[in-house]
């Protein structure tokens, strides 16, 4: 268990542990959260069924064997599995409401339109400016990226700055994102979506608010 | 074999052998006993087992080092949808479903399964279904668009080859089987126990396999439902899911995954309840906490129904739906939680031996927990954003299934060796194929985990160097071939044990359920005659009761009369309620599965004529197989009963024909519903929803006479029924025949509205839906009107008839669903678009 982290670091490109934006840090936080806690509640099983089978203990009188027994299944069945969930859910429902494409006090969030295609990006900006199989977004500013589709259902992702949305035919669906500084970052389509699908890969680089601007002016031209 | 040789066992087995044996050569195809299938099924399922792990072994392959060309794309594509088609229609459910078929009425106390033509027809349709299936690697043409075959990828536009059609024909084809397991298991165990076997006395596996088995009769309609719209969408252009014409992509998965996740607990909980009946026999005790567990399998079973859309929390669904998903997703680990407790509370107060079939316990437990606790995980909306579609979730998969089912299968079927070999299995060999196993899945599947928190999206054929996906990648792919190594030693060691195995003696594991009664290996008719029951664990109890059940000394033990029979006993209490008599082989089953084959090869092909007249040939065949039912002569040759016995099933009113047709009919509602919601879902959520000019619903006038025609069929139907189970048989051929006429002219009224030229299927999703709902309609009162003329036939040649309503009384129900059907569709397609202002 404790061998795996060892195989391979946290980072990499598109590594979900290698947070670089708040959605994907509250992600990670998350993952090493449930993952201590996982780790416990296995070895704790498992390693009483190991010590249980070893066991000879002596026959218990009825009444007795009946509270043990509803002891096991009280603590470990019920409450274990529902006071994890609840921790679970104070913690996620916070955290996937901060994700979500709200409205927000302060600087309004970047809109750019994904249009996913089999098997490639199209990123349109406000001011005409386009890019294929590439995004650029200004560091440390919120973005909405609106996800549509042309073909099949495809999924946009750039695991180190947040969660991934579907591209669906007939819809268009929001994902907000941010990267907290200046740099390149890798997204994939992850929805299965035909030949290619490997190979759908978007270039993602944030850059410095100024610098964004006069790309954006330039290119929207 | 085991059983005791007495002349007197001898003779009785002589006997029975006479009427129950299993005829050898060709003449195999005709045998219906449930021991047979059983096993069928199971050897089928190892072959398909094989099957799928070689398309894994490709994917592995392929996958092993970035930018390798083992496969192709394309190649690459169909292997891993064949993986897990193959792996979860064609391995995981078959071969539970094989284990219960074999094992239920053993463990229950009966002599066969209560539709054993049932069974067998089953197991063809799986088997044919199957190869169906598999025709299309040898053509080159399997599917590739992943097992949950998402539109519009799978739709014609995107998939013009053959590749999807082969998949939902064939696997739609083979879903027959689980259906039908499924409604008579659920019978069998309601209605087949021995007597004295009250619910609360039942082994927790018939309990574990109870919900199963309705889990399936209300899961899987939602899917095949499905596959019928898309395959129509995609032969006949109609116009589901395309988003244009006002479908939906969507739809397809939730009719998907409104069967997709049951699905992981109809493969979960049978192997759950292996574990529950091998665990306290290793443990020496019987299992703690009995009805707690019992509540925990049936809360499992209702909260598997509320989780589905925990498959789609990126599809952009609303925060509060999510919210509830993501709740009720965890909520399951609470039943869980409380059997995993039990089992270790068992173990802790029991005295528990480290046989091979603990070994895998052991290891379930580790794999299974291990799983669960990163489906809590998944089930976490803000976490799954990430890993959704990642490797993690392929890794989250493998671990609930093969350690929830995988290991627990491989635990039972050693421990049920003796009884398909009469041997036991081996000591060394079994645990160096369990060890290879364990460390090669882990090798291959935790090391997953992190390959997908790494980033790395699933079903991609190929990755770039320098992503930090080489390492993990190549220890899985090694760790695979571990795992298959592993495998094949498992299988060598049970291959070498039918040669080698020490006989086995009677009840070898000392354990505790009826099964073990029986001789090892078992005669087809299991038991010479059926004991009372006072306990949960018969075999620690009573010793010698193997010994009497062989001598003849408990219940029905004549063999005289030359029927095969069981006792049918009261669902709750099982008090004994009537003599269940049961059909002997024969080649119907078989002959109806290889017609229908061909119309699945007709439709494939697309040379519709022949599926038409091959349908029409099957109907036929079913027909004739529902004429020697009841009180044909060929179904009990000698329909007297011994003074102080209870009456034969078919002389009485509600025998498992009538169980069996509720719960057919269940599974039917579960589709119609499944297409109501359907309807209602894209009325309000399809993007682009297009109400036609010329009106909401056309037709509606002739639904409305065609069900009040049904309606009126249906209380003249009670009626005469009523009169004949009084005995008052007068009349009842004119009134069935123009039953009859009520129901050819309701469906005729129901062609006449579908002949409409402003239905535009193949235009709007709102017309291919109407068009599909009136065609179901219409499908149903052929049906009735088809059902109630064969009565005329039987009824003239006596085999229903005044005191002998058995078979009618089950098809008035069919007219009673029509019925209803027919004034939900009117409330849908009529009232509700009135409601809603679009009329």
């Amino acid at each position: 268990m404790v061998a795996v982290p060892a195989l391979g670091a946290c980072a990499g490109p598109q590594s979900i542990l290698d947070p670089a934006g708040p959605a994907a840090c509250d992600a990670a936080g998350l993952w090493w959260g449930m993952f201590a806690v996982a780790v416990v509640v296995l070895l704790g099983v498992t390693a009483t069924w190991i010590v249980g089978m070893g066991r000879r203990p002596p026959t218990l009188e009825d009444a007795r064997e009946k509270r043990v027994v509803r002891r096991w299944i009280v603590l470990g069945g019920v409450l274990l599995p529902s006071s994890c969930i609840v921790v679970l859910l104070v913690f996620g429902i916070a955290a996937g409401r901060r994700m979500l494409p709200l409205p927000r006090a302060g600087e309004a969030p970047l809109r750019i339109d994904v249009t996913a295609r089999q098997w490639r990006w199209e990123v349109r900006y406000g001011g005409g400016a386009a890019l294929i199989n590439e995004l650029r977004l200004p560091a440390g500013r919120p973005v909405d990226v609106h996800v549509q589709s042309l073909d099949v259902i495809h999924s946009f992702w750039v695991p180190r700055l947040g969660g991934k949305i579907d591209a669906i035919p007939g819809r268009t669906n929001v994902v907000r994102l941010q990267a907290d500084a200046a740099g390149e970052y890798r997204g994939q389509c992850a929805e299965f979506c035909g030949t290619r699908h490997a190979l759908m890969v978007l270039r993602v680089t944030a850059m410095e608010a100024g610098e964004f601007a006069g790309w954006l002016e330039a290119a929207s031209r | 074999m085991t059983r005791p040789r007495t002349p007197e066992a001898d003779r009785i087995h002589a006997d029975f052998d006479e009427v129950w044996g299993t005829p050898p050569g060709w003449r195999a195809l005709t045998v219906v006993n449930h021991t047979t299938i059983g096993l069928r099924f199971m050897l089928t399922g190892i072959a398909f087992f094989l099957v799928g792990g070689l398309f894994a072994m490709l994917v592995r392959a392929q996958l092993a080092l970035p930018g390798l060309d083992v496969l192709t794309p394309e190649l690459y594509n169909q292997a891993f949808t064949m993986h897990g088609t193959v792996m979860m229609f064609l391995f995981a459910v078959p071969i539970m479903e094989g284990l219960a078929v074999y094992l239920l009425p053993k463990m229950l106390g009966a002599r066969d399964l209560v539709y054993p033509r049932l069974s067998a027809f089953g197991y063809w349709c799986y088997l044919f279904g199957g190869l169906i299936l598999m025709s299309s690697v040898v053509l080159g043409v399997a599917p590739d668009t992943g097992w949950f075959m998402y539109t519009p990828l799978s739709s014609v536009p995107h998939s013009p080859g053959p590749n999807p059609d082969f998949w939902l024909i064939g696997i739609t084809f083979a879903e027959i089987s689980a259906v039908s397991a499924g409604v008579e298991l659920v019978v069998a165990i309601l209605r087949t126990r021995a007597p004295g076997m009250s619910l609360d006395r039942m082994p927790l596996y018939a309990w574990y396999i109870l919900v199963m088995a309705m889990m399936i009769v209300v899961g899987f309609p939602p899917l095949i439902l499905g596959s019928i719209l898309l395959e129509l969408e995609r032969a006949a252009d109609f116009a589901f899911f395309d988003v244009a014409r006002g479908g939906d992509p969507v739809l397809w998965q939730h009719l998907f995954w409104l069967f997709g996740h049951p699905e992981v607990y109809i493969i979960f909980l049978p192997a759950a309840g292996i574990v529950s009946t091998l665990l306290p026999v290793f443990a020496q005790r019987p299992l703690v906490a009995y009805t707690p567990v019992v509540l925990a399998v049936l809360a499992t079973g209702f909260i598997s129904f509320a989780l589905w859309v925990h498959h789609m929390f990126t599809v952009g669904i609303p925060q509060l739906a999510q919210a509830f998903f993501s709740a009720a997703s965890m909520l399951v680990a609470v039943p869980t939680g409380v059997q995993v407790f039990a089992w270790l509370a068992t173990l802790w107060l029991g005295r528990p031996l480290w046989k091979v079939p603990m070994l895998w316990l052991a290891g379930f437990l580790f794999v299974f927990v291990a799983g669960g606790l990163t489906g809590v995980m998944l089930a976490l909306v803000p976490f799954n954003w990430q890993v959704h579609d990642t490797q993690f979730v392929v890794a989250h998969l493998h671990y609930v299934l093969v350690g929830g089912m995988f290991f627990p299968l491989v635990a039972g079927v050693y421990y049920w060796l003796p009884h398909f070999s009469g041997r036991m299995p081996s000591a060394r060999l079994g645990r160096y194929g369990f060890w290879l196993v364990f460390v090669g899945f882990n090798l291959t599947f935790l090391v997953m985990h992190w390959t997908g928190l790494l980033g790395m999206p699933r079903r991609v054929y190929t990755y770039e160097e320098g992503l930090g996906w080489d390492l993990p990648n190549l220890v899985s792919s090694i760790g695979s071939f571990v795992m298959a190594i592993g495998v094949a030693t498992v299988l060598i060691d049970i291959a070498l044990h039918f040669r080698f195995g020490r006989r086995a003696t009677a009840n070898p594991w000392h354990a505790d359920t009826l099964e073990w009664a029986t001789s090892l290996p078992p005669g087809p008719y299991n038991f010479a005659s059926l004991p009372q029951i006072d306990s949960r664990h018969p075999l620690w109890e009573r010793d010698g009761l193997a010994d009497e059940i062989a001598h003849g000394r408990h219940g029905l033990p004549g063999i005289a009369h030359g029927r095969r029979e069981t006792w049918g006993v009261e669902p709750l209490s099982g008090r004994v309620r009537e003599i269940i008599h049961l059909p002997g082989n024969t080649l119907l089953p078989f002959v109806v599965a290889v017609l229908l084959a061909v119309v699945c090869i007709g439709l494939l092909a697309k040379i519709y004529l022949l599926a038409v007249a091959f349908a029409l040939a099957a109907t036929a065949g079913v027909l004739r197989w529902s004429w020697e039912n009841g009180a044909h002569p060929c179904a009990a040759p000698d329909a007297t009963t011994p003074p102080d016995h209870p009456p034969l099933h078919s002389r009485t009113r509600d025998g498992p024909g009538l169980w069996g047709m509720n719960l057919t009919l269940l599974a039917n509602g579960a589709l119609y519903l499944s297409l109501l919601f359907s309807w209602f879902y894209l009325w309000t959520v399809a993007p682009a929803w297009q109400i036609p000019a010329s009106g909401a619903a056309r037709g509606g006038g002739l639904l409305l006479a065609s069900t009040v025609l049904l309606t009126v069929a249906s209380f003249a139907l009670r009626q005469i029924v009523l009169r004949l189970a009084r005995g008052i048989g007068a009349g009842a051929v004119g009134g069935f025949v123009a039953i009859t006429a009520l129901g050819l002219a309701s469906a005729g009224l129901l062609g006449y509205a579908l002949l409409d030229p402003r239905l535009a299927p193949t235009a709007t999703a709102h017309d291919a839906l109407v068009v599909f709902i009136l065609g179901y309609s219409l499908f149903h009162c052929a049906l009735a009107a088809l059902a109630t003329a064969l009565q005329v036939g039987r009824l003239r040649a006596g085999y229903v008839g005044a005191g002998m309503p058995y078979e009618l009384l089950v098809v008035a129900r069919l007219w009673y669903y029509a019925a209803a059907v027919g004034w939900s569709s009117y409330a849908a397609l009529v009232l509700f678009p009135a409601a809603w202002g679009a009329a």
